[in-house]
C-alpha cells in the first residue's frame, strides 16, 4: 500500500477550524436550470453552509434514490457534461471560499480522463471528490497518487456493514473526511425500519477512535435529523431534501436561504 | 493466453467490481463463497439432479439435416430451447438459488428485460419456496405482458422500474438499489455474465454445462469433441459464455458471437456493443459500453428484448479485444428472416435472440467438412406477437 502524502486544502482547513455541526449540502449541477450551478453555490455560501458537494449527473446513478436520479436526468437532458460544469466553475474561486467537492460516478470521470480531470478541477480550486462506485482497492492501486499529487481529497464511504479491518484501511488513506452512510440505503430513502439500528452503528463508529473527521449522510433531511446526526459526527450532509426543495422553488436565493436557516436555527 | 477470470476479477482489461461501498459486504461474501459452494459435492449432486430431472438436461445436440444441406456444411443445433421455461436462463437461476440457500439468504431479487430471466428466477423461487421480487422496466412490462403474467402466476412480485429509459438497464439499476436497501437477507440473481466480480465468472460456470454437453455429444456422434465453429448470440453474453466455455482454450474452435445490430449498426437504433462501444463502467464492471462522449449510457435498440442491452459481459469484451472470438452484427431483419427460415426448414420456432445466431449461417461461408454448432438459446413462443405483427414489414420482399 502507498504511503499517503498529507494534503492541505479547504476541506482539511475547515476541519481544523470547526469540529462540529458542519453543514454540507449536496446539489445536482445544472439543476433546476442548466445555468443555475453557480447561483445555487453562491446562495449556499451566503446562507452560511460550511461545505458543498456538487453532483455531476450520470445516467445510471445506482447509489441514488429517485429525487437525485430525476434531477440528474433533467440536467443531462438540458446538456450538462463535465466539460460544461468545469466551464461554469472556472472562476468560482473569485466568489466562493467554502470547500467544494464534486460527486459523481466513475464512468463519466473515466471518459473525461481521470488524470486530466483531477488536474483541471484542482486548477479551478475544487477540493475533493466523491465517486461512490470507485472501489477502495482500485483507488489505492491506480488513483490515489493522482488525487494526492493534485491536492484532491478522495472521500470514501462507510456503511453499517463496513468491517473493522476495512475501517482501518479507509481511515489511513482518508484525506479530508469519511462519509458515513447513515443506513443501508440509497439516497433519500425514508424507510422507517432503518432508524432502529442507527444508534448502535453510530456509537460503534464514534467509539472506534478514527483519526479522520466524519460526516453523516443519506436520509438527513431537516433540523431534527441534522442535529441528531451531529451528535455522532463532525457534521452531516443533506442531499435529496435540498434537491426536492430546488425542484419546487420559484425564487432560488430566498428559498435556499430559508431552507438553510431552518436547519441552522 | 488465459480467457478466464484472474484473481482480481478481471478478464484482461475488463471486469472488476465497481460497486458502491454499500454493496461491498454482499459482493465480498459471495466472492469468498461461490467457488467453495459450486465445487462442493453436495451442491453438485443437487444441481445436477435438478438440471436432469427438472430442467430436462442434457438438451439434445441435433444434427439439422435440411439446414446443413441448405448451407452446404454440418449444422448442429444445441437445443437450449427445450429447457424448462424455454431458454438457457434456468441453468443459471437454479444454480444461483442453490448458492443463495447455502449462504442462508431468504429473499431473492432479479432484473429482467424480456422476462425470460425473470420467469426462470420466479420458477426457481417457486421450486424452493422462496419469496421473489423481479425488477422490470415499465416499458418492457408493457411489451412483454405474457411473461409478466407468468412470473405473477409463479408467485413473484414484479416491480416496474420507472426510472431512466424504463428498460433492462434501469431494471438492473433498481435491482442493485434493492440490494443496497436489503443487504443482509437478500440474494441478487443476475441474469447474465454481467455485474461485479464474481457474477460474470459464477454465471459462466453455471452455464458451462452447455459446452460440457456439446463435447460429450460430439464425441459420441463424431468421435471428436471439438466442432470447428460455435455460434451464439450475445446480449449480456450468458448463453455464449456457456457455449464457448470449454472451448476457450481450444484455438482450433472458432467462436462466433452474434450481436444485435437493430435497424443497422450505424442507424442510431442498434445494440451492437463491440461495434459502437468504448471501455466504460456499468453495473459494477469495466467493459465495452455504448455511451456518449461524456460517458452517459446510450439506450440500445434491438427487436429482441433479450439483446437490448448497452454493454456485454467483461469476458466477451476481452474475447473481442484479444480476437479470440469473432463478433458479427445481425440486423432485426436478418434475425427475423432466420427465424422464419428455421421454422420452415427444421420445424423449430426460435427465440428472436437465438435467431441472431442462426442468421450467421447466411452471412458466413462454411466448408463442407465444417462442424458448426449453433446455440439455440431459446424458443420463440414469447416472440409470437412480434412474429405476427412485424411479418409484413420484414418479409415483404419474399
Ligand atoms: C432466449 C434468449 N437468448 C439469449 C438471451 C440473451 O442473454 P445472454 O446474452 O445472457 O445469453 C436471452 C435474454 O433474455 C434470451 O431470452
Amino acid at each position: 500500500m502507498e504511503t499517503t502524502t498529507k494534503i492541505k486544502n479547504r476541506i482539511t482547513e475547515l476541519f481544523q477550524k470547526k469540529s462540529n455541526n458542519i453543514l454540507n449540502i449536496y446539489f445536482t449541477a445544472g439543476y433546476p436550470k442548466i445555468e443555475d450551478t453557480v447561483t445555487v453555490l453562491k446562495a449556499l455560501e451566503k446562507a452560511g453552509v460550511d461545505m458543498v458537494e456538487i453532483g455531476m449527473p450520470y445516467s445510471d446513478p445506482v447509489a441514488d434514490g429517485p429525487i437525485i436520479q430525476q434531477s440528474s436526468l433533467d440536467s443531462i437532458n438540458a446538456g450538462m457534461t463535465i466539460k460544461k460544469l468545469l466551464e461554469q466553475l472556472k472562476d468560482v474561486r473569485k466568489e466562493v471560499t467554502i470547500p467544494i467537492l464534486l460527486m459523481g460516478y466513475f464512468n463519466t470521470v473515466m471518459q473525461y480522463g481521470v488524470e486530466t480531470f483531477m488536474k483541471e478541477i484542482s486548477e479551478i480550486g475544487i477540493d475533493g471528490v466523491i465517486i461512490p462506485d470507485l472501489p477502495l482497492d482500485e483507488y489505492i492501486e491506480h488513483y490515489q497518487v493522482i488525487c494526492e499529487s493534485n491536492n484532491i481529497s478522495n472521500v470514501s464511504l462507510i456503511t453499517p456493514n463496513t468491517s473493522d479491518e476495512r475501517l482501518h484501511v479507509i481511515d489511513n488513506i482518508t484525506q479530508g473526511f469519511i462519509y458515513m452512510v447513515s443506513t443501508n440505503s440509497t439516497t433519500g430513502n425514508d424507510a422507517k425500519k432503518t432508524e432502529d439500528n442507527h444508534e448502535a452503528y453510530f456509537n460503534r463508529i464514534k467509539s472506534f477512535g478514527l483519526k479522520s473527521p466524519r460526516m453523516i449522510g443519506f436520509n438527513i433531511k431537516d433540523k431534527k435529523t441534522f442535529t441528531d446526526a451531529c451528535a455522532y459526527a463532525n457534521g452531516a450532509i443533506i442531499g435529496s431534501a435540498f434537491v426536492r426543495m430546488l425542484s419546487a422553488s420559484s425564487n432560488l436565493e430566498d428559498d435556499i436561504n430559508q431552507f438553510i436557516q431552518n436547519i441552522k436555527k | 493466453m488465459n480467457y478466464n477470470v484472474d484473481k482480481k476479477g478481471y478478464y484482461g482489461n475488463y471486469g472488476g467490481a465497481f460497486i458502491p461501498e454499500m454493496l461491498y459486504p454482499n459482493v465480498e461474501e459471495l466472492r469468498e463463497n461461490y467457488l467453495k459452494i459450486i465445487y462442493d459435492e453436495s451442491f453438485q449432486a443437487e444441481y445436477k439432479d435438478l438440471l436432469k430431472n427438472y430442467v430436462g438436461r442434457p438438451t439434445p445436440l441435433y444434427f439439422a439435416k435440411r439446414l446443413s444441406e441448405k448451407y452446404n456444411t454440418n449444422v448442429y443445433l444445441k437445443r437450449e430451447d427445450l429447457c424448462h421455461t424455454g431458454a438457457h436462463k434456468i441453468n443459471n437461476t437454479i444454480g444461483q438459488i442453490l448458492i443463495a440457500k447455502r449462504m442462508g439468504k431468504t429473499r431473492i431479487i432479479a432484473e429482467t428485460g424480456a422476462g425470460q430471466h425473470g420467469v426462470a428466477t420466479a420458477t426457481a423461487c417457486a421450486l424452493m419456496g422462496m419469496p421473489c421480487v423481479v425488477h422490470m422496466g415499465a416499458i418492457d412490462m408493457e411489451r412483454q405482458k405474457p411473461n409478466v403474467e407468468r412470473m405473477r402466476m409463479l408467485g413473484a412480485e414484479v416491480i416496474p422500474s420507472m426510472t431512466g429509459s424504463k428498460t433492462l438497464k434501469d431494471a438492473t439499476n433498481e435491482a442493485l438499489r434493492d440490494w443496497i436497501n436489503n443487504p443482509v437477507d437478500t440474494f441478487y440473481i443476475i441474469g447474465s455474465v454481467v455485474g461485479p466480480h464474481p457474477y460474470p465468472d459464477m454465471v459462466a460456470r453455471l452455464q458451462a454445462v452447455i459446452s460440457e454437453e456439446i463435447i460429450d455429444q460430439l464425441t459420441e456422434k463424431l468421435g471428436n469433441p471439438n466442432p470447428t465453429h460455435v455460434i451464439a448470440c450475445v446480449g449480456g453474453g450468458s448463453n455464449a459464455a456457456g457455449a464457448f466455455y470449454h472451448f476457450l482454450d481450444q484455438p482450433d474452435v472458432e467462436l462466433i458471437a452474434a450481436e444485435a445490430a437493430g435497424e443497422g449498426v450505424y442507424s442510431g437504433y442498434s445494440a451492437a456493443t463491440t461495434a459502437l462501444g468504448k471501455p466504460g463502467v456499468l453495473h459494477g464492471s469495466k467493459t465495452l459500453l455504448m455511451q456518449t462522449e461524456d460517458g452517459q449510457v446510450v439506450e440500445p435498440h434491438s427487436i429482441s428484448a433479450g439483446l437490448d442491452y448497452p454493454g456485454i459481459g467483461p469476458m466477451h469484451a476481452n474475447l473481442f479485444e484479444t480476437g479470440r472470438a469473432t463478433f458479427m452484427s445481425i440486423t432485426d431483419k436478418d434475425a427475423f428472416e432466420a427465424a422464419f427460415m428455421l421454422a420452415r426448414t427444421e420445424g423449430i420456432i426460435p427465440a428472436l435472440e437465438s435467431a441472431h445466431a442462426l442468421a450467421v449461417l447466411e452471412h458466413r461461408k462454411f466448408k463442407k467438412s465444417d462442424v458448426v454448432v449453433v446455440n439455440l438459446s431459446g424458443r420463440g413462443d414469447k416472440d409470437l406477437m412480434t412474429y405476427i405483427t412485424r411479418k409484413e414489414e420484414y418479409l415483404s420482399t419474399k
